[in-house]
């Protein structure tokens, strides 16, 4: 049988600096009808661009400089602009990152669900229309009958990226690229438009190709994995196979990827509460509240982690804690002393005892300014140490971040994303604090970087006692790292306690929920849960919220 | 659509506020001459019961703010007061000064805004090719030029080596409007000149921030034909912020056509106002500083208010 | 300079030339006594005389020497717009800055009143000014700082903006520093390649609107030379098929290209160091 899509020794370059760099070095891809293909690797792989190289597209800036590309028996490379036109979107689709980028706000859902087979001459508007309801209705869309008729930004981002998948299937084509179609999303959300995927691939057999940096989430939609690592291929096999019998170590490193553990003796810091919030809320505009009546303690040495969806508060409680937005009620107390709500009402002290690591490690340092002022300046500000002193404390510190003497005097334009964030760390240790506020420092790296880094948090917790406020919306880093867990939903806190005393069931309805939705490295992790929460009436709940 | 009127409400609100505000700076920037007007114009020498006599009938002895209502009152009726020099109304001076002005405006905005767009969108269509970069070099001369020099150079061509236009712009109520379009060609194509190197370079540059949105890479990726893909997928979300760059640009016409007046000889309203600074005639200088500048208001008032009616996101809100 | 050097080497052609001609625009300007055959107010002939051995320009509408007007004018006319956009740049960036940093009251303030100056077109605004404060070199370096700084001060409240929210000039808030270490140490720097490639389009802004007001009659005020004058007063050789104008206007003109070379490099450079 001869496969639908058959890319031989593809090479791809980008344009940079004013030369053709290799993104892809040779790369073959053979995907038979029906069959769904995981394309997974860290940023940098060039997976997106293998991908979308299927259609033999490429984005500004980028060319595919040789290699072949076969579709349904027919080379595309080379083939001429009007052929291209009549098979993209009729018989290989595409479903974007971003939904809300990729609908064109001018025009009415429906209206763009119908424009490729209309387009494509396959049938008139009103048969169109009528399929996109139906699909609507599958997709488990609210209102499917309706929904078509509204503008793309009138629609949550959940709906918006299932009525693409919709999309789509419009001409139902032989071929789907789904390029991160869920990276953007919580992980209740994301569900959805797993579900979604799942359903209409198997549903009409399409073929697929499934772009993500998620091992987890590849493993419950596709039949087979392949493994990019800087435009190479690097293990390529059936998905239960992968998963249980991976043969190269980075393909382990990534399936290991969640596996930190750590027990550690909590009764001795019982007693030892350094933070307090009580009764906590705040607004951004004075009217309606962002945080209500929150409570939470933190004790000395231990990590709380504090775990929500986007919405939920949970950021804002962070610039709380640490004064940057004054709150309207409750009280903050530190080691027993109430802590004046602004930022310019504390003293030098206090400020010093909090600190703070931020999500973007490329923001969060200042691209003028040396490693060694950048970490130098909060021992200079907080106390006093000059000239050599103070280079000597810098050394320190890179040596307590397991960075090399050498990166004294970089720039952090010089530094990769790990190590920015590292750079980060040693600034928030430099002021030697008792309480470090952590603020999704790990989403903005890829999966084995971001382990590194909470190993890192971990040993120096151990050695320093210091104590973490761990704000995520990753459950997996939660369970990996923390001792307590605050859960948050839309500004209120649902439930807290021990880990193990919220890991372990009964749980809240929303912590189950959240639980339940972290994808697993089980490639029968979805269809379980779903069947789960279809017998207990979950699921239309669900997709509508 | 409760939103957008809204909007527009606020903004015609806050165009309104800006007049007023206007008016009142041109008051007081008057009231602040060292001594007062009176004492400006008759000079040093004048005997106080001279200076007073004359304050008296500019009403200068009324406390200011009832002067100014009254001015701006008189104002809105279409009674801009006398002017000093020739002690004229200058309602009559100005009114068919200021529709001589306003038609070589049009005259120029006709022939600029087709030509602008229409290159704009070429260039933005056809980015990086020779047409796109000598465009480019040609449109960023223009832009440095100042307006007289160009004006000069049309000049020495065509009305001194060539004679086909009148190197001076004389226009009167007698002539037809051929003969007043032959007049006012070369001044209007000065203008043209520069406002069009702005416009399409701004045009330009908000197609291509269109061309490389998400939708338009999506709508080549359902297969539509590239014409389908410009016209039904770019061209309504380019409406808004061309329609602006548009309108925008008429408002610097504002101050194009004082300089272009005065190289011309033309006379309009600038030429007027230009006159009277060298004059000191501070009547007429306040009277048609307030038309420029209330005119440019209201031409960038329409160009937000276009901009938010011509928005797909504000035409359907949530 | 080593770093200067190299990338000199590797400007394109356009940059090149834009350096060259502001180059021999400063050195005329500076040189101005040296190189002139004349002085600045001399009488060198007869009136709009052709070029000639005598007078490399030929000479203006009342007999002075063209080519000694024209590199006066250069020094007169490019001293004031650097005063003017130097002025405008200190008053418009600090107060900008401010604004940004500030926020609250001092933000809403300082832009209302920004936002009334510019309602104003540039030119009537000047009119109106110079027509109650009367004409001369000082008030005019101060209407033209006046408007040029809010078009400066627009631009560097919007980029320290951009900067005001990165993570790390938060950092350096929660840290306690104060408003000028913020300023001097987290902002400014980050903002410089915006800036600087600001000051030579302000400094092209400034330039012309001397021209003009200056052509209108009401800038530098004769017998002192100045290109926009010069055009002005020799205004009617044209009808006579005398080109004596052109030379002043063009001069303008080259000298405004040159600068909108070098800046569309420098964006150039400083986008491309970005990525």
């Amino acid at each position: 049988m001869v496969p639908l899509l058959e890319m031989k020794n593809i090479y791809i370059e980008g344009l940079s600096e004013e030369r053709w760099n290799p993104i892809i070095k040779g790369i073959d891809l053979t995907l038979n009808r029906g069959e769904v293909l995981g394309l997974i690797g860290e940023s940098g792989a060039g997976k997106s661009t293998l991908g979308i190289a299927s259609m033999a597209y490429t984005r500004q800036g980028c060319r595919i400089s040789s290699g072949s590309i076969r579709f349904d028996g027919e080379e595309l490379l080379g083939a001429p602009k009007e052929r291209l036109r009549k098979i993209r979107g009729n018989r290989i689709a595409y479903v974007a990152q971003s939904a809300a980028a990729s609908f064109n706000p001018a025009y009415r859902l429906i209206n763009q669900y119908a424009e490729a087979p209309v387009q494509h001459g396959i049938m008139n508007f009103k048969k169109a229309a009528k399929e996109a309801r139906d699909i609507y209705k599958r997709l488990l869309l609210p209102d499917p009958d309706n929904i078509g008729f509204r503008y793309p930004h009138q629609v949550s981002g959940g709906q918006l990226q299932r009525a693409m998948v919709a999309m789509a299937m419009a001409c139902r084509p032989d071929l789907i690229i789904f390029d991160e179609p869920t990276t953007a999303l919580d992980v209740t959300t994301q569900i959805e438009v797993l579900a979604a995927v799942k359903h209409i691939v198997e549903e009409f057999n399409t073929a697929a190709i499934y772009i993500t940096h998620d091992l987890a989430v590849v493993a419950q939609i596709s039949d087979r994995i392949m493994v990019l690592r800087y435009g190479n291929l690097v293990e390529e096999k059936d998905t239960r196979e992968m998963i249980a019998r991976p043969e190269e170590d980075y393909t382990r490193r990534l399936l290991a990827v969640r596996s930190i553990h750590e027990e550690k003796d909590l009764s001795q810091s019982e007693k030892d509460v350094i933070l307090e919030v009580s009764g906590v809320s705040a607004s951004y505009d004075g009217k309606s509240k962002i945080l209500e009546d929150i409570d939470v303690k933190i004790r000395r040495g231990r990590t709380v982690a504090l775990v929500g969806e986007s919405g939920s508060g949970k950021s804002t409680l962070a610039r709380v804690i640490t004064g940057l937005l004054p709150l309207s009620g409750g009280s903050i107390s530190y080691n027993g002393n109430t802590l004046p709500i602004a930022l310019k009402g504390r003293s030098k002290e206090m400020l010093r005892q909090i600190q703070m690591i931020y999500q973007m490690p490329d923001t969060a340092l200042n691209p003028n300014q040396k490693v060694s002022k950048i970490i130098g300046r909060p021992l200079e500000y907080y106390f006093g140490i000059k000239g050599q002193k103070n280079d000597k404390k810098v050394f320190e510190l890179l040596e307590k971040i397991e960075l090399s003497e050498k990166y004294f005097s970089r720039y952090p334009t010089e530094l990769s994303g790990g190590e920015k964030q590292r750079i980060c760390i040693a600034r928030a240790l430099a002021a030697k604090p008792e309480l470090i506020v952590c603020d999704e420092v790990t989403s903005a790296l890829d999966q084995l970087v971001a382990k590194e880094i909470l190993k890192l948090l971990q040993s120096l917790q151990k050695e320093m006692n210091v104590s973490y406020l761990f704000i995520t919306h990753d459950l997996a880093t939660v369970k990996a790292i923390s001792d307590e867990i605050v859960v948050m939903l839309k500004g209120k806190i649902v439930e807290q306690g021990t880990k193990e005393e919220i890991l372990a069931p009964p749980h809240h309805e929303y912590t189950e929920m959240l639980l339940s939705s972290v994808p697993e490295m089980d490639p029968d992790w979805l269809d379980c849960l779903l069947k789960v929460r279809k017998e207990s009436g979950k699921l239309s709940s669900m997709i509508e919220a | 659509m409760k939103n957008i009127l809204e909007l527009t409400f606020k903004r015609l609100l806050l165009g309104f506020g800006t007049i007023i505000v206007i008016s009142m700076l041109i008051f007081i920037g008057v009231e602040a001459l060292p001594g007062d007007l009176a004492e400006a114009i008759l000079g040093q020498d004048a005997t106080p019961e001279t200076v007073a006599a004359f304050r008296a009938e500019l009403k200068l002895d009324l406390p200011p703010h009832v002067r100014y209502v009254e001015w701006l009152g008189n104002f809105l009726q279409g009674d801009l007061g006398n002017s000093l020099a020739g002690d004229r109304p200058i309602a009559e001076m100005i009114g068919w000064r200021f529709s001589n002005t306003f038609f070589l405006a049009a005259v120029s905005t006709v022939i600029a805004v087709p030509i602008a767009l229409i290159l704009g969108i070429l260039a933005a269509l056809y980015r990086n090719t020779a047409f796109d970069k000598t465009i480019s070099i040609v449109t960023l001369s223009f832009i440095s030029f100042p307006e007289f020099f160009i004006a000069y150079i049309l000049i020495a061509l065509f009305s001194v080596q060539f004679q086909f236009f009148p190197s001076i712009a004389n226009i009167d109520d007698g002539m037809s409007l051929f003969e007043k379009l032959h007049s006012v060609l070369l001044p209007s194509l000065t203008l043209t000149m520069v406002v069009t190197a702005h416009m399409m370079r701004q045009t330009r540059a908000s197609i291509i921030n269109i061309l490389s949105s998400e939708y338009i890479e999506m709508a080549k990726l359902k297969g539509l034909k590239r014409l389908r893909v410009i016209v039904v997928h770019a061209f309504p979300n380019s409406l808004s912020p061309v329609i602006n760059v548009v309108a925008l640009n008429l408002a610097y016409l504002v101050v194009g056509v004082v300089i272009v007046e005065v190289v011309f000889v033309y006379p309009g309203l600038g030429q007027l106002m230009v006159d009277s600074v060298a004059k000191r005639d501070i009547p007429v200088v306040q009277a048609s500083g307030l038309i420029f500048a209330v005119t440019y208001v209201l031409l960038n008032l329409l160009a937000d208010l276009l901009s938010i009616v011509t928005n797909p996101r504000q035409l359907n809100p949530r | 300079m080593n770093g200067f050097m190299k990338l000199l080497r590797r400007s394109p052609w356009s940059a090149r030339i834009g350096l060259i001609i502001v180059l021999i625009n400063l050195t005329a300007g500076v040189m101005a006594p040296i190189i002139c055959p004349y002085s600045e107010t001399e009488k060198a002939g007869d009136i709009w005389v052709q070029p000639n051995a005598e007078n490399i320009l030929g000479t203006d509408h009342i007999g002075r020497d063209l080519f000694t007007r024209l590199v006066y004018g250069a020094r007169n006319t490019i001293s004031i717009a650097i005063l003017a956009t130097f002025i405008a740049f200190t008053v418009g960036s600090l107060m900008g800055f401010f604004a940004a940093v500030l926020g609250g009251w001092t933000d809403l303030i300082l832009s209302r009143i920004i936002d009334v100056l510019m309602a104003f077109p540039t030119l009537i605004l000047a009119l109106m000014v110079l027509s109650v404060v009367g004409t001369g070199t000082v008030p005019l370096i101060a209407v033209i700082s006046l408007i040029a700084s809010t078009r400066v001060y627009r631009l560097s409240r919007a980029v320290a903006m951009d900067i005001e929210v990165m993570e790390f000039v938060e950092a350096a808030r929660l840290r306690g520093e104060n408003i000028w270490w913020l300023m001097r140490h987290e902002i400014l720097p980050n903002a410089l390649p915006p800036l600087v490639a600001e000051f030579g389009l302000r400094f092209c802004f400034v330039f012309l609107f001397i021209a003009s007001l200056s052509f209108l009659g009401l800038g530098v005020q004769p017998p002192y030379a100045d290109w926009g004058g010069m055009v002005r007063e020799n205004a009617g050789a044209i009808t006579f098929g005398i080109m004596t104008p052109l030379f002043p206007a063009a001069a303008i003109a080259v000298l405004t290209v040159g600068v909108n070379l070098i800046v569309d490099w420098f964006l150039h450079i400083s986008s491309g160091l970005k990525d």
